[in-house]
């Protein structure tokens, strides 16, 4: 039985995940970056491998994507974390027409077409504002863990209007407000809603169709789930798997190039080819 | 003899001055300005006082300048910091027609005419990679501290280009560069060139002219005010010491006193 795999370096975590045949998640995992991208890379695999209770040599194709795909070194391809994320929501929610990914250092809107295809996206590519950088700095800068911040952010009543875009003045922002008497679920919720209202600038340069689906590392801020959904006026697509869906993206592309038992490769599909029925 | 006082609460630091009648400086104070500004101005006010060995009573004037100027309480006047910067900075050098102020989190640049008014301005206060912020960021990713980012940069040999796009993203081209083995001096370098040259951008945008005067915190690490020099080429000015941290507190001083005679006179 074939299996594939796909490993997603971001900017912070990274996160692998082994399909099998037909494709269902046979193991997971997911680490912090760190310095060591190479590291953190095979560390990944290997969990992931431990996970789903295989030998390396049992996975016939690995694929690499996220910022550090350059830096899986056992991989056999790189695709960027754009198609991959698109794949992966596809697949999940197969009716996603457009993909919001927001990840520690970036925040991307996809339009897709069902199946997966990409029509166009866009993201923040000159700086950290808007990103999961800024809620990073807002729990260091209230001494706060990351998990916390939902949980907190969703008891706030009189959201603080954050003014600031940079995440580094963001930081001084939120002290001043702190100084100033502000309850820090009132300061968070705030902050969430900054964040959220910049995603929200981003999906509608590519254009919101639904079914919207919301991916990457902050999905597991229930705040920020709960905040998108007001902006959108809908229920976003989130499950357990939103955090691995571009590592999953890229063990179902993975799939699709795994060696036949005689030895012969399928062509590389394009990105096209893989979602069109053979002919 | 009458006195009058500016302070200049500014986003990083607090600074008082004491002016006497003849607009010479008495006393002075600053400190990190935190978060409760009225204390921090009442502060360093008291400090100024204390300075020039006058009691509150002798001032009969207090301008307040800077982001906090409208949340002190016991001011009489409050001017904006483009206004207190350009009659500061003439104080000291009245030929100068370009200033760049580099705090910690601003960077302004303003173009004078040759009475003294402000022609034209541009600044920024949106992106902190733009402003002092971006130093003491570098500076905490190598792992030092705000004061040691002066000493690291003189002990520089050559520049590592860093694209200052990004205070944040700085964060993984700072790491990339110490693992490959470039010195945290060269890095801090190369952080402060980046910042020279959005200053310079900046003083374009104004159409700059001679004479430049060169204020802010920033101004006090000397490697920052050489290299603007050797961009600039000529007729550049900077007020000697911590007074380069004070031309804008200076300023209000001096508005307070035009303020406070065109009351006598009325």
């Amino acid at each position: 039985m074939p299996y594939a795999a796909g490993v997603d370096v971001g900017s912070t975590q990274t996160k692998a995940v082994v399909v099998d045949d037909a494709g269902a998640i046979a193991g997971r995992a997911l680490i912090d970056t760190g310095a060591n991208v190479v590291r953190a890379a095979e560390k990944a695999f290997s969990l992931a491998l431990d996970d789903a209770g295989l030998e390396e040599y049992e996975v016939g194709f690995v694929i690499g994507t996220g910022y550090g795909r350059y830096k899986v070194e056992f991989g056999d391809a790189q695709m960027t974390e754009i198609v991959c994320h698109a794949r992966g929501a596809a697949v999940m929610f197969p009716g996603t027409q457009t993909v919001l990914d927001m990840g520690g250092q970036d925040t991307k809107a996809i339009r897709i077409r069902p199946g997966g295809d990409v029509i166009d996206f866009c993201m923040n590519d000159k700086c950290a504002a808007g990103t999961g950088r800024f809620l990073q700095s807002a729990a260091a800068a209230l001494d706060l863990e990351l998990a916390d911040l939902g949980p907190t952010a969703l008891r706030g009543q009189r959201p603080v209007s954050i003014s600031t875009t940079c995440t580094v003045f963001a930081e001084s922002e939120v002290l001043s407000w702190l100084a100033r008497g502000k309850r820090i679920e009132d300061i968070l919720l705030g902050v969430h809603r900054s964040i959220g209202s910049r995603s929200f600038g981003l999906l509608r340069r590519v254009g919101i169709e639904n079914e919207v689906t919301f991916t990457g590392g902050v999905t597991r801020n229930e705040a920020m789930v709960e905040v998108m959904n007001d902006l959108l006026g809908t229920e976003l697509n989130v499950s357990e798997e939103s955090h691995y869906m571009g590592a999953l993206g890229a063990a179902l592309f993975a799939l699709e190039r795994v060696p036949h038992r005689d030895g012969s490769r399928e062509p590389a599909p394009t990105h096209a080819a893989a979602t069109e029925p053979a002919s | 003899m009458s006195h009058t006082a500016g302070i200049d609460i500014g986003s990083t630091y607090t600074k008082a001055a004491i002016l006497d009648e003849a607009g010479e400086l008495v006393g002075s104070g600053m400190r990190p300005t935190g978060f409760k500004l009225e204390e921090a101005a009442q502060e360093m006010f008291d400090r100024a006082l204390e300075a020039a060995g006058l009691p509150r009573d002798r001032i009969d004037y207090v301008a307040t300048t800077g982001f906090g100027r409208h949340l002190v309480s016991f001011r009489d006047v409050q001017v904006t910091d483009l206004t207190a910067q350009a009659w500061g900075t003439r104080a000291f050098f009245p030929e100068t027609r370009t200033v760049l102020d580099v705090g910690g989190q601003t960077m302004k640049a303003m173009r004078l005419d040759a009475d003294g008014k402000v022609r034209s301005f541009r600044l920024n206060d949106k992106c902190a990679a733009g402003t002092g912020a971006f130093l003491e960021k570098t500076a905490r990713y190598l792992g030092y501290r705000i004061e040691e980012i002066g000493p690291l940069v003189e002990s520089s040999k050559e520049v590592v280009p860093i694209s200052g796009v990004c205070a944040v993203f700085a964060e993984s081209e700072v790491i990339n560069h110490v693992t490959q083995g470039a010195a945290p001096g060269d890095i801090m370098h190369g952080a402060m060139a980046s910042l020279i040259e959005k200053s310079v951008r900046l003083m374009k945008r104004v159409q700059m002219e001679p004479e430049f005067t060169l204020v802010g915190g920033i101004m006090r690490f000397p490697t920052m005010v050489k290299v603007m020099r050797e961009h600039l080429s000529e007729g550049v000015n900077v007020p000697p010491g911590e007074l380069v941290q004070l031309t804008g507190a200076i300023g209000a001083g001096v508005l307070a006193r035009r303020r406070l005679e065109k009351l006598q006179a009325a």
